[in-house]
């Protein structure tokens, strides 16, 4: 692959490098899967691991199975190709190499999440593909509405990772260990443990907003507002199928109860009725792809509601299939984008003409998604309603609802893929051309693969369907076959049903939207919803911050010392720890002194008008203070003592000279209440250090200071060999803060000034 | 303030001031000092200067922008905290060099310590300036 040519400039190179080396990151880590695939097609599980934080059971492990090779193929096949799709559709974007990064950072954390066999470390993934996500949904920041649809989208998904977080730690307690592969052994004593339903619901709060399950679907259509190989990638292939794959999973561990078949089917089967509803009502093409996304994750999750074979099996089989055939899809919405400027579809029309190939693997991809023969669509198509039949809830509404589904998929397939390139003209911004191979590559390759495993099924049976069935089964299932022709059954009769109820739908397609763009207009709409919803927290915040942060000094100085005085004096009177004055001995003249003067220093500072006099007594108070240091024996403490309240003392003087001067009784309202209140502070302060100090001390460590001081650290003065040697990492810390503090000072009073010329020493 | 005798008063003790921290910073293993009381007795003296001749004078003569000095300290600190990695042993812990030493005499000693404590007083002394002078140019 030799580096793109149409990036001339030097900027354009090293862009393009960016993109290439994402690509070739992406075609290794797929052929590196690819050597699983013996292994795990002949039953085999690989594990890796090793420790990341021992102390809280945390490691690093990795296991692959055929559920996450499944994936992981899906994601670093799929993301090869989208992200060489990329390099095309982004050349020249002024941050081409950015979009290249978040995009490799996704599949990472992508990888991380469906290889994990560690609770936590999945957690940890999982969030990173929620922030990747957010980061790409917001990729064009300088618009409002991407940056709405990040924020809600990261906000959703954040979520339900928080739910995610609180299940893994209760499934963790109840389990005893963090790891999969463990836990999966334990799923009987699981669901009779008290905490079952609790583990239960966090987990589908996970999973439901990951894969944007009713009624948390709203974030996904909002997601278009990304890139279009984001949404083919994250938003169709990969991402939103993180909670999928939870639930799968967590199958062997959480299902098999009335609460899970319940719960997921009714989720999965009003997600899929609603979204393909929704998407035939839609006229942008990446919408109309995005609900039948929401009506894909509707099925998926409708299918692992149930414990039976075949619907697992048509969990598994739908699942590539769909990655398949809607990654394709959405890539080629771009390329329609790309080439003609709309992807209105009543602009759309007759494209077959300028874009042959574009329109040979749209083709191929929604006649698959329509689930014709012998496309894989129709094997997955078959094992839905087999699977369908088979669930333990309500087998006909369930099979009822597939083929509603079903038949309105064949319907979007037919808006996305046959009506802007064979049906009338086109009335487009730009002159539609045929894309470059790089972003046909990916479209032509997905289509093509969809045809394969249809005609030869085993490709994917074998080493990914059946070992994966066994991955969600815990080995209790016995997967159904891949076959084309399974003779004339109910399921067959029911595709032939679906058809005919498709072809009828798109005829009937123009009314249809009619209605349902009535009906929807009457409907509860979930994305005001959502703005109500952050409003009331705008409200609330704002309302709890008139309170709290009046903006009003007094204000803050009473309510820290009212929340010291309540919360320290009254666990004094509560614990009852005051044990009394204790017997003060013959005080000498110099202790006499030393508290007259901070008496006399507090005092002045209570009476003055004067800003300079109030602090000219505070200094006296802390020279006092100082003194008592001295008295004590501690003179290194004395002098820093002093040191400190003489500079802050010409430190308060300078920023005085900027205030008014105070007149009696300004600003203070209620100086008897203030004399009241500070009293008792100082009351409290006292009876705390009275407390404290008539204690027994623990002396051990003065003893150790002492002895050690010397003879390992060769030192006298035991303060300064505790703050430079014994201690100096603290110390270091320390100094950092106070050169930061310095400096965001500085920098702030700098940014004040009115001089616009930065002096000399700056400029450089 | 602009009164000459405060001005001839604080250059005399802006030097006596800075000899003195500096004393200060070097006893301070054994004796009363150290490090933090040097640089803010460094500080001190530089503040005397700026309320008496200017900042901008008490600038020139302090030659680099105090917020760098705080930021060198803080290096200096940093590297001595290292120095034991170098020479084997946990970040920060003291390493001793006796220079001359017998039997009896332990000789000069020399230690990351002091180093250490330099950058301490390069940090204390440069961030109180930054933010007397900034605060001082402001009014």
């Amino acid at each position: 692959m030799a580096p793109s040519q149409d990036n001339a400039s030097p900027q354009g190179a090293s862009q393009a490098f960016a993109g290439w080396i994402s690509v070739a990151l992406a075609s290794a880590l797929f052929a590196l899967f690819w050597q699983a695939l013996g292994p795990i097609g002949a039953g085999e599980v690989l594990r890796f691991e090793r420790p990341w934080v021992p102390s809280l059971g945390i490691s690093l492990s990795f296991l692959i199975d055929g559920l996450s090779l499944t994936f992981a193929l899906l994601i670093t096949g799929i993301g090869a190709l989208v992200m060489l799709y990329s390099t095309k559709y982004l050349a020249g974007h002024p941050h081409f190499a950015r979009f290249f990064l978040f995009l490799t950072l996704f599949m990472m954390s992508m990888l991380g999440v469906v290889t994990s066999d560690n609770l936590l470390t999945l957690f940890v993934f999982w969030e990173l593909t929620s922030i990747t996500s957010y980061l790409l949904i917001g990729f064009s920041h300088s618009g409002a509405d991407s940056r709405r649809s990040a924020l809600q989208a990261l906000l959703v998904t954040g979520a339900g990772g928080l739910a995610l977080l609180a299940g893994i730690i209760l499934l963790g307690w109840a389990a005893g260990t963090y790891e999969l592969s463990e836990i999966r052994a334990q799923g009987d004593a699981i669901r009779e443990h008290a905490l079952y339903l609790p583990i239960l619901i966090l987990f589908l709060l996970g999973a439901f907003t990951k894969s944007a399950q009713m009624p948390f679907h709203f974030w996904l259509p909002n997601a278009m507002a990304a890139p279009t190989p984001v949404s083919a990638y994250l938003h169709s292939a990969t991402m939103v199928k993180a909670g999928i794959y939870l639930m799968a999973r967590m199958h062997p561990t959480l299902a098999e109860t009335d609460v899970w078949l319940w719960t997921l089917t009714i989720a999965g089967a009003s997600t899929a009725v609603f979204a393909s509803f929704m998407a035939v009502r839609q006229t942008d093409l990446k919408q109309i792809l995005a609900y039948t996304t929401l009506m894909a994750l509707g099925t998926l999750t409708l299918f692992l509601a149930a414990d039976v074979g075949y619907a697992i099996t048509a969990a598994m089989t739908f699942l590539i299939v769909h990655s398949l055939y809607k990654a394709a899809l959405f890539l080629i919405a771009g390329i329609i984008d790309h080439s003609t400027g709309t992807r209105e579809i009543d602009r759309l029309g007759g494209l077959a003409r300028a874009m042959p190939i574009t329109t040979a693997a749209a083709a191929l991809a929604a006649l698959s998604m329509a689930g014709f023969p012998p496309f894989l669509g129709f094997i997955g198509k078959e094992l839905k309603y087999a699977g369908a039949l088979a669930v333990q809830s309500e087998p006909y509404l369930v099979a009822a609802a597939v083929l509603l589904a079903n038949a309105l998929m064949l319907v979007a397939a037919g808006l996305v893929a046959f009506r802007p390139f064979w049906r009338g003209t086109h009335s487009t911004p730009k002159t539609p051309h045929e894309a470059p191979w790089r972003m046909l590559a990916g479209p032509v390759i997905l289509a093509l693969l969809g045809a394969l495993f249809g005609l030869n099924s085993d490709l994917i049976a074998v080493p990914l369907v059946e070992p994966g069935v066994k991955a969600i089964s815990a080995g209790e299932l016995k997967p159904a076959e891949l076959k084309l022709w399974a003779g004339v059954n109910i399921p067959l009769i029911l595709s032939g049903v679906t058809i005919a109820l498709g072809v009828v739908l798109l005829f009937l397609h123009n009314p249809m939207r009619k209605i349902l763009a009535g009906i929807e207009a009457r409907m509860p709409w979930f994305d005001r919803g959502w703005d109500n919803l952050l409003d009331s927290f705008k409200t609330v915040a704002s309302w709890q911050t008139r309170i709290l942060q009046s903006g009003e000094m007094r204000r803050y100085v009473y309510t820290v010392f009212a929340t010291l005085l309540i919360a320290v004096g009254g666990t004094l009177i509560y614990k009852g720890a005051w044990a009394g004055l204790p017997a003060i001995p013959d005080l000498e003249v110099k202790h006499w002194v030393v508290t007259l003067l901070i008496v006399a220093g507090t005092a002045l500072v209570t009476v003055t008008n004067s800003r300079i006099t109030a602090i000219a007594g505070l200094g006296a108070v802390g020279i006092g203070v100082a003194l008592i240091f001295i008295i004590y024996g501690a003179p290194d403490v004395a002098i820093t003592q002093l040191l400190v309240e003489t500079l802050v003392v010409v430190l308060f003087a300078v920023a005085a000279l900027r205030l008014p001067t105070l007149k009696p009784g300004d600003g203070f309202p209620n100086r008897k209440l203030d004399a009241v209140f500070a009293t008792a502070i100082g009351a409290v302060v006292a009876a705390i250090l009275i407390t404290v100090t008539t204690g027994p001390i623990d002396l051990r460590l003065t003893a150790f200071f002492e002895q050690a001081s010397w003879l390992e650290a060769y030192g006298r003065n035991v303060v300064n060999v505790i703050l430079v040697d014994f201690r100096a990492l603290d110390t270091f810390g320390e100094i950092a803060v106070v050169a930061v503090a310095g400096i965001a000072a500085w920098s702030l009073l700098k940014g004040q000034t009115s001089d616009p010329e930065p002096d000399g020493e700056d400029a450089k | 303030m602009k009164s000459v005798i405060l001005r001839a008063g604080a250059r005399l003790l802006v030097a006596l001031l800075l000899v003195f921290s500096i004393f200060m910073l070097l006893r301070g293993h054994n004796e009363p000092g150290g490090g933090f009381i040097g640089g803010l007795i460094g500080a001190v003296g530089f503040v005397v200067y700026a309320i008496a001749c200017g900042t901008s004078e008490a600038r020139e003569a302090l030659r680099v922008p105090p917020e760098k000095i705080a930021m060198i300290g803080l290096g200096i600190s940093l590297i001595s905290g290292m120095m034991a990695l170098v020479l084997g042993g946990s970040p920060f812990t003291g390493q001793w060099l006796f220079i001359g030493a017998t039997e009896t005499e332990k000789g000069l000693p020399l230690s990351s310590v002091l180093v250490f404590d330099i950058g301490v007083y390069l940090v204390v002394m440069g961030a109180i300036l930054a933010l007397v002078f900034a605060l001082e140019e402001e009014v």
